[in-house]
Formats: C-alpha cells, sequence, structure tokens
C-alpha cells in the first residue's frame, strides 16, 4: 500500500468523487489558485475553481453537489458546457472537494435574496457576500431542490460562459484579431474569416490569467446545444457493473469494522456495559462507550454485528419510557386545543377578514387530517469509515454536507477544521438523511479509540431506529362557502411548522384566509424528508379542497381550475394533467381517479391517479404526472425525478408508519416498515411543459401530490374519505362509510 | 479453510462457515458491487447467484456456497470485458439512480432471463418483487428487462444462423 500525503488524500478524494465549485470564478479575484494545488493535475489548467482544461483539451467540471440518484452531476456539468460551447463527449466531471471555496454561496444566495436579480455591477459583492455567509455556516448542502436551479442557475452557467469569454481573448490576443470575430464551436475557437481553428487547450494557460466577467451574457434556450437534451448520465456505467464507489463501499489497509447500538429511547445514555460480555468473541477488538450509544470494534461487521447482539449494556432512564404513539398523538391534539383555549397560535398566513367569512357563509365544511412519523430508509445503511493519523482525521462517506460535516466532527473530537478531511462517494440514497452528521461523528470518535482506519456500518435496524422522522402530525380545517358551493373562507390550523415556509399555502384564490400553527416537540428527532414541509400539507390541503368540491357538487379538476383561473401557468399544468388522463371518462366500476396539483420548490406539478380498490385491496394501476419546472434541462432527468418522487411518496402513503413504543421506534427493518415493490408500482406517464419562468427544482417537486391524489382517488372508487396515512391502516372492505372507523 | 468459487476463481479462505456470504465477498475478497442492505432477505440488494439460482447472500452462510460456482454483478460481464445484455439495457434505458440497489436488480434480471427468454409482466413481478428501489426505477427496471429479452433473443437468432 502505498503511502498516502495529505494532497495525495484530497486528490484522491475528488477523484473518487468529492464535491466543488467553479462559480466563484466570476468574483473579483479569481480565487482559483487557492484551490488549484490540489485541484489541477499535471496537464491542467484551473481557469477557475469550476473547470479545468486539460491539454488533450477535455473539460473538467467541478460540481458541488452529491450524488445521491438525481443526476445531479451531469446536469451541472451540461450547464456548464453549454454555455462554454465545450464538446460534450470530452467533459469529465470531478465533485467538488469539501473546502471553503466550494460552499453553498449560490444556495445561500437563492435563499436569502428571494430570487432576486441583481443589478449586474453589483454582483461581485453579492457573490462574495453570499460566500462568505456560506462559509461561516459551513454550509455545502444538496438538499431543498437547490442544485440545478441556484448553483446551476448562478454558478455552473456562469462560470461556463464566462471561462468562455476569457478563452476568446485569449485567442483573440494570440492571433491579433478582433474577439468578436471569434467563436467557440465544440470546444474549439474558430476564426470564421480564415478558416482557422483551434482546441480550447491551446488557450487555456493565458485564459486563465485574464480577468474573467462576473456577468457574462448567457445563452437564451434558443442557443441551447446540450441543455434540453437528455445525454446518457454520467453515473450510469459504473452504477450498472458494481464499481461505482458507496461509502460503504471504501476500503483501507488494515481497516477494522465497527457497529453501533444507541439507546432504543432517544434521550437515554449508557448508564453501563459489560465489555466482558462481548470481548471474548471472535474478531473483537474493542468496545467503544459513545454516551449515547455503544459500538465494538472487529475484523469485520458480521463479527461486529453478533458481538453487539450479545452485549449487555444498561440504558440510563430518560424519561420517555413509558411514551406510545397514542400519547403523541394526544399531546398533539391538546396542544392544538390549548393553543385555541390560550389564543395561543402562531400566525403562518392571513389575508382578509376569516371571521367575517365564516359569519357569512351558506355551508362550512370542517375535517381533520393526520400523519405519521417517517424514516429515510435509504437503500445504503448510514456508514463512515474514519482514520485519524497525523494530527488530522480522515473520513469518507457518503453526506448531503461535506464541508457542514467536516465542522460538526472537527467539533465532536476537538479537531480544527482544517485537520479533518471528507472525501464524499456516491450516496446510497439521500432523501435529507444524510444531511445528519450523527453516523460521521459518532465514526470519528470510535477512530479515536482505533489505530488506523475503521468502517462503521449500522444494521439497518439501527438504521430506522435512529433516524431523524418526518414530524408525525395533525390539521384541521374549516372552509366557509358561499352559496355557489365557492370557497369564501379558509382556516387551517396544524401542529409544527418546519420548511419550506410556503408548505401550508395554497394555490387557490380565496380571498380570506387565515393559517396558524402550534409548536409541539416530542423527543423524537426530527429531520428533513423528501420534500419536507410539503410532504404532509399537500396531504392535507390538497385533501381537504377536494373535500370541498365534492360538498359543492362539482367535480374536483373543475373546481380547483375554477380557483386558479387567474394564475395561468396552474391552469396550463391543470389542464393537461386532465386531458392526458382522460379525466371525466367512465371508468370500470370499484376503479377512481384523484387529482391534486401545487408548486413544490418552484416547480409545479399536477398528478393524477387512477386506482382499483377491490375486496379492500388497493392497486394504483396509472399516474399521470404534469411538470412545469421552467426548463427541463435534462428532459429524461426530471421524468426519473418524477417516477422516483412518485415511488417515494406513493410508498409513504400506503405503508409509510414509524410508531412509538416504549418511547422507542417500533419498526426495524422492511418486514414491518414496507416498501411498495415492484408488482404494486404503477405505470407513470409524464409529461412536461417548459413554461419558460425561472427553475424550479425537481428532486423532491415529485413527492407531496401523490398522495392527496391517491386519497382523493380512493374516494372516487370508493366513496371513503382518508383523512390520516399510512392507508394501509385502513379496512377499505367496508363499504359503509358510515360504519368504518380507523382502524 | 474454505475453498469458494467465486466468478470463475478458486479463493481458499480460513474463516467461521456460517458467516454471511455477502460479506466474505465484500470484506475478505473486495469486492464490493454486491451491497448490504437489510441483513434479513428483505430487500434483494445483496442478490448473488449459487449456480445460476439468485440467493440473497445476507443470510446464505458462507458453507453452503461450498462446491458451487458464486457469480456477483463482477462476474457477469462477456469474457472481452464487453457487458452483460442486461448491463446494456440498463444504460439504454438510464435505470438508475442512485444505484445502490442495483447490482441486486441486475443479477435478480440476469436470473430471471436465463431461465425465461420472454417473461410477461407477472413474470416480472415474480422475479424482481424482492428487490428493493428506494429511487423508484421499477418502471426502467422492468423496461429494462424486456430490452434486455429483445437483445437476448436477437443474438440467440444471430447465433442459430451462424
Amino acid at each position: 500500500m502505498r503511502k498516502w500525503s495529505r494532497r495525495a488524500f484530497i486528490t484522491a478524494g475528488v477523484l473518487t468523487g468529492g464535491a466543488v465549485v467553479f462559480g466563484v470564478a466570476t468574483r473579483r479575484g479569481n480565487p482559483a489558485h487557492k484551490v488549484a494545488s490540489f485541484m489541477a493535475g499535471e496537464d491542467e489548467t484551473l481557469i477557475n475553481v469550476w473547470l479545468k482544461i486539460s491539454t488533450e483539451n477535455t473539460i473538467t467540471v467541478v460540481a458541488p453537489h452529491a450524488e445521491m440518484g438525481q443526476g445531479i452531476h451531469t446536469t451541472l456539468a451540461m450547464m456548464l458546457a453549454d454555455e462554454l460551447d465545450a464538446d460534450w463527449n470530452l467533459v469529465r466531471m470531478l465533485e467538488a472537494p469539501a473546502h471553503e471555496e466550494y460552499a453553498n454561496y449560490a444556495l445561500r444566495r437563492g435563499y436569502l435574496a428571494g430570487d432576486i436579480e441583481f443589478p449586474s455591477f453589483l454582483i461581485d459583492t453579492v457573490d462574495g457576500y453570499f460566500l462568505a455567509k456560506a462559509k461561516s455556516a459551513s454550509s455545502q448542502v444538496t438538499g431543498g431542490s437547490t442544485s440545478t436551479r441556484f448553483t446551476g442557475e448562478f454558478a455552473m452557467r456562469v462560470a461556463g460562459a464566462s471561462a468562455k469569454a476569457v478563452l476568446l481573448q485569449a485567442a483573440a490576443d494570440a492571433w491579433d484579431v478582433e474577439t468578436g470575430s471569434l467563436r467557440a464551436e465544440r470546444s474549439h475557437i474558430v476564426h470564421d474569416a480564415t478558416g482557422r481553428r483551434a482546441p480550447f487547450a491551446e488557450f487555456a494557460a493565458d485564459a486563465a490569467r485574464l480577468s474573467q466577467p462576473s456577468a457574462p451574457v448567457l445563452k437564451s434556450p434558443d442557443q441551447y446545444t446540450i441543455m434540453g437534451t437528455s445525454v446518457p448520465r454520467i453515473d450510469t456505467p459504473a452504477k450498472v457493473d458494481g464499481s461505482a464507489m458507496f461509502g460503504i463501499d471504501v476500503a483501507l489497509p488494515d481497516m477494522k469494522y465497527a457497529t453501533v447500538k444507541a439507546a432504543p429511547v432517544f434521550g437515554s445514555s449508557v448508564a453501563g456495559v459489560d465489555e466482558d460480555s462481548a470481548l471474548g468473541m471472535p474478531g473483537v477488538h474493542k468496545v467503544v462507550n459513545l454516551g449515547n450509544a455503544v459500538a465494538i470494534v472487529a475484523d469485520g461487521y458480521w463479527q461486529a454485528r453478533q458481538a453487539i447482539e450479545k452485549l449487555d449494556i444498561e440504558w440510563s432512564p430518560s424519561g420517555n419510557e413509558a411514551r406510545e404513539q397514542s400519547d403523541i398523538f394526544q399531546q398533539l391534539t391538546d396542544a392544538l386545543d390549548t393553543a385555541n383555549a390560550n389564543d395561543g397560535n402562531q400566525p403562518d398566513l392571513e389575508i382578509g377578514d376569516t371571521p367575517g367569512a365564516f359569519a357569512a357563509a351558506s355551508e362550512i365544511v370542517d375535517a381533520q387530517y393526520r400523519v405519521p412519523y417517517l424514516a429515510h430508509a435509504t437503500m445504503e445503511p448510514m456508514n463512515c469509515t474514519a482514520w485519524v493519523h497525523d494530527e488530522q482525521c480522515e473520513l469518507w462517506l457518503g453526506t448531503q454536507n461535506p464541508l457542514g460535516f467536516r465542522m460538526r466532527v472537527a467539533r465532536a473530537i476537538g479537531f480544527e477544521p482544517d485537520r479533518v478531511v471528507v472525501h464524499n462517494q456516491y450516496l446510497g440514497g439521500g432523501f435529507g438523511r444524510r444531511a445528519v452528521s450523527d453516523y460521521a461523528e459518532q465514526a470519528a470518535r470510535i477512530a479515536l479509540e482505533v489505530a488506523g482506519p475503521v468502517k462503521l456500518i449500522w444494521s439497518r435496524e439501527e438504521d430506522m431506529q435512529h433516524d431523524r422522522y418526518r414530524q408525525a402530525s395533525i390539521s384541521r380545517f374549516s372552509a366557509a362557502l358561499d352559496a355557489a358551493g365557492r370557497p369564501i373562507g379558509w382556516l387551517n390550523q396544524y401542529v409544527e411548522k418546519h420548511v419550506p415556509v410556503e408548505a401550508p399555502h395554497i394555490p387557490y384564490a380565496i380571498d380570506n384566509q387565515l393559517i396558524h400553527f402550534t409548536e409541539s416537540r416530542t423527543h423524537v428527532p426530527w429531520g428533513y424528508w423528501r420534500s419536507v414541509d410539503q410532504s404532509l400539507h399537500a396531504f392535507f390541503t390538497e385533501s381537504f379542497i377536494d373535500e370541498l368540491a365534492v360538498v359543492a357538487g362539482k367535480d374536483p379538476f373543475e373546481y380547483r381550475r375554477d380557483l386558479l383561473v387567474d394564475k395561468p401557468r396552474f391552469v396550463s399544468v391543470l389542464d393537461l394533467a386532465a386531458e392526458k388522463s382522460g379525466w371525466g371518462r367512465s371508468l370500470p366500476r370499484n376503479f377512481g381517479r384523484g387529482i391534486a396539483i401545487g408548486k413544490y420548490f418552484g416547480t409545479i406539478v399536477a398528478q393524477v391517479v387512477e386506482v382499483e380498490v377491490r375486496d379492500g385491496r388497493v392497486r394504483v394501476h396509472r399516474v399521470i404526472c404534469v411538470v412545469d419546472a421552467g426548463f427541463a434541462i435534462h428532459p429524461d432527468g426530471l421524468i426519473a425525478q418524477m417516477e422516483s418522487g412518485i415511488i417515494y411518496g406513493l410508498t409513504a402513503a400506503l405503508y409509510g408508519e414509524i410508531s412509538i413504543r416504549r418511547g422507542a421506534v417500533a419498526q426495524g427493518n422492511f418486514h414491518d416498515y414496507q416498501m411498495l415493490r415492484m408488482n404494486e408500482a404503477p405505470d407513470i406517464e409524464t409529461h412536461i411543459i417548459n413554461g419558460g419562468e425561472r427553475l424550479g427544482g425537481v428532486g423532491e417537486a415529485g413527492t407531496p401530490a401523490i398522495a392527496p391524489a391517491l386519497a382523493n382517488a380512493i374516494f372516487d372508487a370508493t366513496g371513503r374519505r382518508i383523512r390520516e396515512l399510512p392507508i394501509k391502516n385502513f379496512d377499505l372492505s367496508v363499504r359503509d362509510p358510515a360504519a368504518i372507523d380507523i382502524a | 479453510m474454505i475453498e469458494l468459487s467465486i466468478n470463475g476463481e478458486t479463493h481458499a479462505l480460513d474463516l467461521d462457515p456460517t458467516t454471511p456470504l455477502l460479506w466474505v465477498v465484500r470484506e475478505q475478497l473486495g469486492l464490493t458491487g454486491t451491497k448490504f442492505g437489510c441483513g434479513i432477505a428483505q430487500c434483494g440488494t445483496c442478490t448473488m447467484h449459487l449456480d445460476g439460482i439468485p440467493v440473497r447472500s445476507c443470510v446464505t452462510p458462507v458453507r453452503a456456497a461450498v462446491g458451487r460456482e458464486v457469480t456477483t454483478i463482477e462476474g457477469i460481464a462477456g469474457s472481452e470485458g464487453s457487458l452483460h445484455p442486461v448491463q446494456e439495457a440498463w444504460i439504454s434505458e438510464q435505470v438508475p439512480q442512485c444505484g445502490y440497489c442495483q447490482s441486486g436488480q441486475i443479477m435478480a434480471a440476469v436470473a430471471l432471463l436465463d431461465g425465461n427468454s420472454s417473461p410477461t409482466d407477472s413474470d416480472i413481478d415474480e422475479a424482481m418483487n424482492g428487490v428493493i428501489c428506494r429511487c423508484g426505477t421499477y418502471g426502467r427496471v422492468r423496461k429494462g428487462i424486456k430490452t434486455a429479452a429483445l437483445a437476448m433473443q436477437d443474438d440467440a437468432e444471430a447465433a442459430d444462423d451462424a
């Protein structure tokens, strides 16, 4: 085994899939030199922190986001390459390392500035400001469906166009011609007047020394040559032959293996551990007490796993040992009641005069909805390989926030952040789970106690029982309808608010709205779960609007459409969904159709579900999905994300339920946290509208609407209104709605 | 000592014969294409072949593989490094997303097509139900199997003609 230098390590980490950035390219004072020492190889020129050009004329795009299945490495490379007029066949991709220059300045700019367009003369300052903000927060996040719409738009495209500008200028200087007489084409500079043509590589070194424009002119969609096409994904070949490296696949010489058992009840800690109960077992080296968990270090995972099952651990009581799921739902109910009684609700959105609307109503409709906790259940259980040596700690893992993990791990083991090196790998699923650094902190702390590298692998049970969970929540509604059945007042009270802040807000034209909430935290830790608050509020609001349509005696599609007429983007998405699904056409007996629409992460999505309910069994046959993300950078990738989001949301709607029993998570593996499988996967048909508005995110936008569309379809098929998820808890074989109750 | 034949190579290993095949292949032999997902034969990401039959290697003790041919994702490509038609189809249909379950999906699909050159949808359901994909690539897996089936039929016809 060769000895690694620190620089070699960083390079290797980058090559196997880290995460970085060239967008800062356009700040005054190109910071590329700060990263060039480890980003550029001998035959390469780093033009800015986002791209380098080799002597062979290959372009390497440095993308600062983690690949967790969403295809982001391909999409970001496309955006830069198109603006650069690069030859796509010669484009390579490198994930940026966990380095400050690759902090999420674009993401924070998008968030903090609320998508404002800045005058171009301010962009240097603004980018510098936002990078400073992102750095100070140690943020390098892949999440919030932001990579394409923020990093892609604000960093990759600008970097490509800016690099093209300096390449053209360098060529003009070399050939002694006007810059305007040159153009870039497939990684070459072309002088049409003389027919002269030379590769980018010839000018790379000179170009890198020129000052790069911070606000270059970007292409309009009719000028795109790569964006808008479905090029094959960069990561596919390695994912069909077993060679793709995930965190769990990392192998280092003399590596040990570890697994952990954390306190079953959240908030509890280790009171005592009988190390002898495990130390005699074959291959077992060490027991490490982590305070709220215990680790076993062994020669292999299997030995560690067997030993930890035998390990005698005493847990200190946390006071939550008697908590049951029913207690938690009672707590949420009490919190809502108390907030109402004490005028203690927190405002979310208030429009018009809601009490006045209710006073004037012809009819008032009430409903209450409820959703359970959910786990992420990424296919790759949490794992991290850590090695403490030479006063540094190196980590190999899959993370959605390399820079954030570096900071958190440094804090956990008392190192300076620059002594922690993160080598990001492919993520075997993220969905928000890999934004939480608990597993990396554990691995680093175990590594402190072990000579040589150690790979920590969680069992599936540990993964499911020590996740950060999508909240359980209750949402109550009242609507005031006028004589025509049209809503004039909308009152919504729910428990526990996270992000995105607009999740509970409806797109419908209702003049008087009061949306408010109360907080009632439990001992169950919360985490970002694909689409976050949209995953519950879409179910609540799109179910309730459906109920209003039924009370009003209107078709649910027409009812929505009438309330959206002032929003043409919504109308075109809704109309296409109705058209493609054959809305209104008759269905066989026991079949039903349901629709839902919303704007999620800047993207408008409508879905129509066709369901069959026979003998109580729910079978989703078909999903029609219409999506307007502004522009589909990679149409097939967008379709794949809709399919993915739909299956993820459908799985949760039908089966997803984490429940608390005696203070701990009751479910432990896929036998009791059931997943949708091949035989239940519906046909999914996605239609794209390139509406031309600002880009929306797509990684999460497919998830929210599917639960209400399904529940509405079940109502259409059976007359049974699903107000609580998951659907598996309902006995739908009961035909009489009056006779049913929640199982 | 345990003697194992994996992807045509023989290995002599000194280990506990009850160790699951998965961990032997991943940790002792360094073939990490096969993944760990659940440890209780519920998710199928660890699917390998024993004499061509798909098994969940996370619950298969290594001693059960003695005297049989073990095939993993690393062993299904052609002798000249050409991809298996299922792998080719996975690329043409752009099946993988995160990719973590895909070794299991591909191994289950290869076993299906070895025994059934033109599987129906219900054949596919039956053969593939054991492999969970959290990215929801099921529709593309189904398409990939059909694409691969056609390619394999064409190959077989070409071989017959020759």
